[in-house]
């Protein structure tokens, strides 16, 4: 019967982006269109096939739902790779323009590939990690199957799809230049049906689970998934110009927007960014290190006053703008404040780590997620700095707060995933063990100097802009014309360059070693009826 | 009054308390007595059913 249900659903939506695309008021819509057809269609086929056929017997809860989150993991991989080649493009972009190719004007310009690369690597390969790493630690610290049975692979497919949307989007013009909020007002729609599910999934899990008490890293994930579906739908109010074109129109207006705007940005990386990938540290790190988290008190106060502070450090974002200044010495004030829990958590990280610190010398993994607790620390210190108004006027529209945002999220985010990544594929795939450790070794630098490299030379470039902006002569005239501080950043543009060639070839020997460990590592099992058999 | 300036008033005011106070004993309740044994059990969370589900509340090992 829900078959027949879905089939009506299903055909309607073919049809309707069938009309769709033929009205299509601009290019994007229409690849949209033909691809929502494409997608619809194919499901109607498929689920026509699987209509009236015997149906498989219903699962026992006595097994963790593990497919999905292995699909999640390869998504992880996949997204890493292209976030990360897309974003060293655009950096040798920068530092020589006859890379914007003029057979490709329009299409992959920095303009057009630059939001492709911030939301590749946010929201593909964070995106897809988080959902990935949730499920997972879900599960495990629930004692409990995931809720709501096919909804996850609903969850991951149509994430996915969210995915390949707004990166289409971005290439052919769709935008509505609102900074980590790109994405027109239908990807926007679709988006908000998928976090409730998303929602509803981790939620039923918990609610199902069979421990008394919800480990702190559900606590994480569960802040996470609900903030960002709140700061989605009010940063994402507006009203669609035509239904068969991408355009829209904001609600909000001028400062409104602008406060609405950075409310969202900056709670993408508090709550994204930073409260989801604590909960993936508050699982992974005890258990790579084999000991329980340092104080468990602290992680429970490390979370409240996280979440009570991050929601109002947006506008610092927005100073000297026409926000009032309350507003700004606000959003200041609690950047300041914010220093403490961050650093809470990331001692209470590393100190999971007391009485275990030879692990450092002998496991990769473990060292990367030290280094990503670093990098958390660094960058948590860095960023309530920034968030100080007269550093701020140095600081904003530089370089420096580039260079800030890549040693969080290479640093933080990117280790930490690595990290949960190494983790994650032999239990997933039983096997007994990583294909090669010393291969880890080699991401583990190459990504570590990449970073410093990234981070150095946007100091040097960020600094060095921001003072030849300001300088002026005996007479009160500006001495630098804009042009002259790009030709000065020229050769720190080629090391952030290089840097990212770095970073990058670390993720593609991760990729080579997750694969051969899936290939070619023994398995869990086996290995383990050999031994007994020497043993005998 | 206008409604900006009614809930900019509130805003800064009872609701900060609220908040303020809400925060507070959130922590008081976090250190409270004999809540030490409690966090150590839950902190071992994840070093039990790593492979399977609990089949009752009480089988989680």
């Amino acid at each position: 019967m829900l078959n027949y249900i879905k089939l009506i659903a299903l055909g309607l939506i073919t049809l309707f982006a069938m009309i769709a695309a033929s009205y299509a008021r601009d290019l994007a819509y229409q690849v949209h269109a033909i691809l929502i057809m494409a997608v619809s269609a194919g499901l109607f086929l498929w689920t026509l096939r699987n209509t009236d056929e015997p149906v498989p017997a219903a699962v026992l809860e006595t097994s963790y739902m593990d497919g999905v989150i292995r699909y999640g993991v390869i998504a992880t991989a996949f997204w890493g790779v292209v976030g990360f080649l897309a974003g060293t493009f655009i950096a040798f972009q920068l530092a020589f323009p006859a890379l914007n190719f003029d057979w490709a004007q329009g299409f992959a310009n920095f303009g057009r590939l630059r939001p492709l690369h911030t939301s590749a690597v946010i929201f593909a390969f964070g995106g897809n990690a988080l959902i990935a790493t949730s499920f997972y630690v879900v599960q495990r610290t629930s004692a409990a199957r995931l809720w709501g049975g096919n909804m996850a692979w609903f969850v991951f497919w149509g994430y996915n799809l969210f995915i390949v949307l707004a990166a289409t989007g971005y290439l052919l013009g769709a935008t509505q230049s609102k900074e980590y909020a790109e994405p027109e007002w239908y990807i926007d729609l679709w988006l908000t049906i998928v976090w409730l599910a998303y929602l509803a999934v981790f939620l039923g899990t918990i609610i199902k689970r069979k421990e008394p008490h919800i480990y702190v890293a559900n606590w994480f994930f569960l802040s996470f998934i609900v903030t960002v579906a709140m700061l989605h739908v009010f940063n994402n109010l507006s009203i669609p110009v035509s239904i068969f074109g991408s355009k829209s129109v904001q609600v909000f207006a001028g400062v409104q927007d602008a406060m609405v705007q950075w409310w969202y940005g900056h709670n993408a990386v508090g709550f994204f960014l930073t409260a989801g990938f604590l909960g993936m540290m508050y699982y992974f790190v005890p258990k790579q290190a084999e000991r329980p988290v340092f104080s468990y008190k602290l992680s429970i106060i490390h979370f409240w006053a996280l979440i009570f502070l991050y929601i109002w450090a947006g506008p610092h974002h927005l100073h000297y703008t026409a926000l009032p200044d309350w507003a700004s010495t606000l959003g200041m004030v609690f950047s300041i404040v914010l220093w403490m829990p961050s650093w809470g958590g990331m001692i209470n990280g590393l100190m999971t780590l007391s009485g275990a610190w030879d692990k450092l010398r002998t496991d990769p993994v473990i060292r990367m997620m030290v280094i990503s607790l670093g990098f958390y620390g660094m960058s948590t210190f860095e960023g309530p700095m920034m968030s100080i108004r007269a550093v701020n006027s140095l600081s904003h529209y530089t370089d420096w707060t580039i260079g800030h945002v890549h040693s969080g999220a290479l640093g933080w985010n990117g280790m930490i995933t690595f990290g949960a990544l190494y983790f994650l594929v032999p239990k997933l795939w039983n096997r007994q063990r990583l294909y090669s450790l010393s291969m880890v070794s080699w991401h583990f630098w190459l990504a570590t100097i990449g970073i410093i490299l990234y981070a150095a030379s946007m100091w040097v470039t960020g600094i060095m802009e921001g003072l030849m902006w300001r300088e002026v002569d005996a007479n009160g005239f500006l001495v630098n014309s804009f042009a002259d501080t790009v030709s000065a950043k020229f050769p720190m543009y080629v090391v952030r360059g290089l840097g990212g060639v770095m970073y990058l070839t670390g993720a593609l020997i991760m990729c080579y070693n997750l694969w051969m460990t899936v290939k070619r590592s023994p398995a869990k099992d086996a290995v383990a009826s050999s031994a007994a058999v020497a043993a005998e | 009054m206008e409604t900006y300036s009614l809930l900019r008033e509130f805003a800064d005011s009872w609701m900060l308390l609220v908040l303020f106070l809400f925060f507070v004993a959130v922590i008081l309740w976090a250190i409270r007595p004999g809540s030490n044994k409690t966090h150590r059990d839950t902190a071992n969370i994840p070093f039990r059913n790593e492979d399977k589900p609990a089949a009752s509340k009480e089988a989680r090992t």
